[in-house]
């Protein structure tokens, strides 16, 4: 749009511009620093955008760009694709719709050094740095768009959540990754040789896909965060290749975001982030499940009726939600249940596991949907010396993080994992479906204690059932 | 001091930023954060701007385009879905 400024403008444009995208910068790290806290977050996130508004705009006054028509074009497409996708998406699906945009921003990420390289005739006249960040832009960028997708497919059942894998899987990926390494190096001093520049690309893309596909559903969360953790490094890089500052703060900012959350995340499920990407766990591989104990296994069993009268009459009910009650759709009837019983003077609160749900903070999501008030919600740390003073626990839809298996089986692939410590309370309740085993694949020990109690079925009639119970208590 | 050495500095710069505002967020906020990170990640599309208003050939046009519609994928439906969870979160006794 510069042409269409007078000159005495022109002249100090790119200083102009270089100025303004280090507002859009403040306002990134601003609005970053607000999305940390739940009565800011939404300002956060509004200011976040309104900061890459400004940094598009003001990048259309760029002299290196002359025409505008695919431009157009371009953003029609992409916002109408991004709005109905981001209007359309049910609250449970977030896990999935983070994936794929994640996979598209890695992906626009390698078509941006794509593009850039594909400007010269002989690309032998770029510099050395430049071709080097070409070439990483690339491999991250693209392994970031395919293995985002892959994680989409196995969130959304396409490909199964088992790991796939076979021995020395994880050496030929491996190798595959210091082999793309090694050929960026070729392709900086020979950059016109364009069999090496398609074995690059083709080869990232193929690492995306075999380096997701032996990861098991259950840590799909975690890669997703790390993925997105990739994206902003990708983006990032293709600022090195363009020159472009805004891009490479930017895409650090998100790189190194991605990398605490994802640290976060295995911390909750006391794995490492090697042992994630590596392990192969979580799709039911594991050997160790735990016979020994087949003795006494009974289970006793609680009714609406039984179970209204335990809670009416209690003084702190803690509730610990899992992915089940999201996937019952049971939200909003927990919280026509924790409504009434506070209207009878019973204390309530909700205990969050971290990684309930299917990400960090996911569960808070769906709660907040119901209209849960957020300083109702207790993480970990905050509830867990509280059990021990609790009259009842409903435990809905959750299992791995409430098995006390964690503290007491070293043999147990959760060993060590932090989880709720729901059976210091004076009774546990759990709402289930039948006595099949989590994510984890493994036995619940806490189903088969005297203070425990199961209602069985599905958590949205159960619950549909305690209400309408209450209300005759 | 070359640009990429002074590229390297800013990036390393923003790294650390990064880490530290990132560090002490709730539990609650990690997926609207993630969300709105990986929104952010898509500031790539000023890239893609570029790329494409530029002289090139058709290659550099058909390459430019696609990362456009890529980029404003993931800044449009980021922030707009962003903004849909966090709209939900309310303290006690605020108003619908």
């Amino acid at each position: 749009m510069s042409q269409f400024l007078p000159d005495y403008i022109v002249n100090y444009l790119p200083d102009a511009i270089q100025l303004i995208y280090l507002i859009a910068t403040a306002f990134f790290i601003r609005g970053l620093k607000l999305l940390g806290s739940p009565a800011t977050a939404r300002k956060g996130n509004q200011l976040a955008a309104t900061g890459m508004l400004i940094g598009i705009i003001v990048t259309l006054f760029d002299q290196q760009i002359v025409s505008f028509e695919w431009i157009i074009i371009g953003v029609l497409i992409g916002s109408l694709i991004g709005i109905i996708l981001a209007k359309k998406v049910a609250m449970t699906a977030m896990p999935e719709l983070v994936a794929v945009f994640n996979g598209f921003g890695g992906g626009a990420s390698a078509l941006v050094a794509w593009g850039e390289l594909s400007k010269y005739a002989d690309p032998s006249v770029m510099e050395a740095s430049g071709l080097v960040t070409t070439g990483l832009s690339i491999f991250i960028g693209a392994l970031t768009l395919t293995g985002s997708f892959v994680a989409f497919g196995k969130l959304k059942g396409f490909i199964s959540g088992k790991s796939i894998t076979f021995p020395g899987f994880n050496f030929i990926n491996i190798a595959s990754m210091i082999g793309v390494v090694v050929l960026i190096g070729v392709f900086t001093y020979d950059p016109a040789n364009q069999t090496i520049f398609w074995i690059i690309l083709g080869l990232s893309l193929l690492i995306g896909i075999t380096s997701v596909l032996p990861i098991g559903g259950a840590d799909m969360p975690v890669v997703i965060s790390l993925l997105n953790s990739y994206s902003g490094l990708a983006a990032s890089m293709a600022g090195f290749v363009i020159g472009n500052n805004l891009l490479i703060v930017s895409g650090a900012l998100v790189g190194a975001a991605g990398l605490i959350l994802t640290q976060v995340m295995c911390k909750a499920m006391n794995r490492s982030l090697f042992n994630v990407v590596f392990g192969s766990f979580g799709g039911g591989s594991s050997s160790e499940k735990d016979s020994g104990s087949d003795g006494d296994k009974t289970v006793r069993e609680t009714s609406a009726a039984d179970l209204a009268i335990q809670v009416a009459y209690a003084s702190k009910v803690v509730i610990v939600p899992g992915y089940g009650l999201a996937v019952a759709q049971a939200q909003h009837i927990i919280k026509e249940v924790a409504t009434k019983l506070e209207e009878r003077g019973v204390q309530v609160k909700y205990g969050i596991h971290p990684v309930a749900g299917r990400m960090p903070g996911h569960m808070n999501v769906l709660l907040a949907e119901a209209d849960v008030p957020y300083d109702q919600l207790y993480d970990m740390d905050q509830i867990n010396p509280e059990f021990a003073s609790t009259d009842v626990v409903l435990v809905i839809g959750a299992n791995d993080v409430v098995n006390p298996m964690a503290k007491t089986s070293p043999g147990s692939p959760i060993y060590g994992m932090p989880i709720l410590n729901v059976d210091e309370a004076k009774r546990t309740i759990v709402f289930k479906r039948s006595l099949s085993f989590g994510y984890a694949g493994i036995d619940n020990p806490l189903f088969y204690t005297e203070k425990n109690q199961m209602f069985f079925g599905d958590a949205k009639k159960s619950l549909q059932a305690l209400n309408e119970a209450l209300s005759e208590v | 001091m070359s640009i990429l050495i002074f590229s390297l500095f800013i990036f390393v710069l923003a790294c650390f930023i990064g880490f530290e505002l990132i560090s002490k967020v709730p539990p609650t906020l990690h997926t609207p954060l993630m969300s709105g990170a990986n929104a952010i990640s898509g500031i790539t599309i000023v890239g893609a701007l570029i790329v494409t208003g530029g002289e090139g050939g058709l290659l550099t046009q058909i390459l430019g385009v696609a990362a456009i519609i890529f980029a404003t994928i993931n800044v449009v439906g980021g922030f707009m879905v962003t903004d849909r969870m966090l709209e939900m979160f309310k303290k006690k006794g605020d108003d619908k």
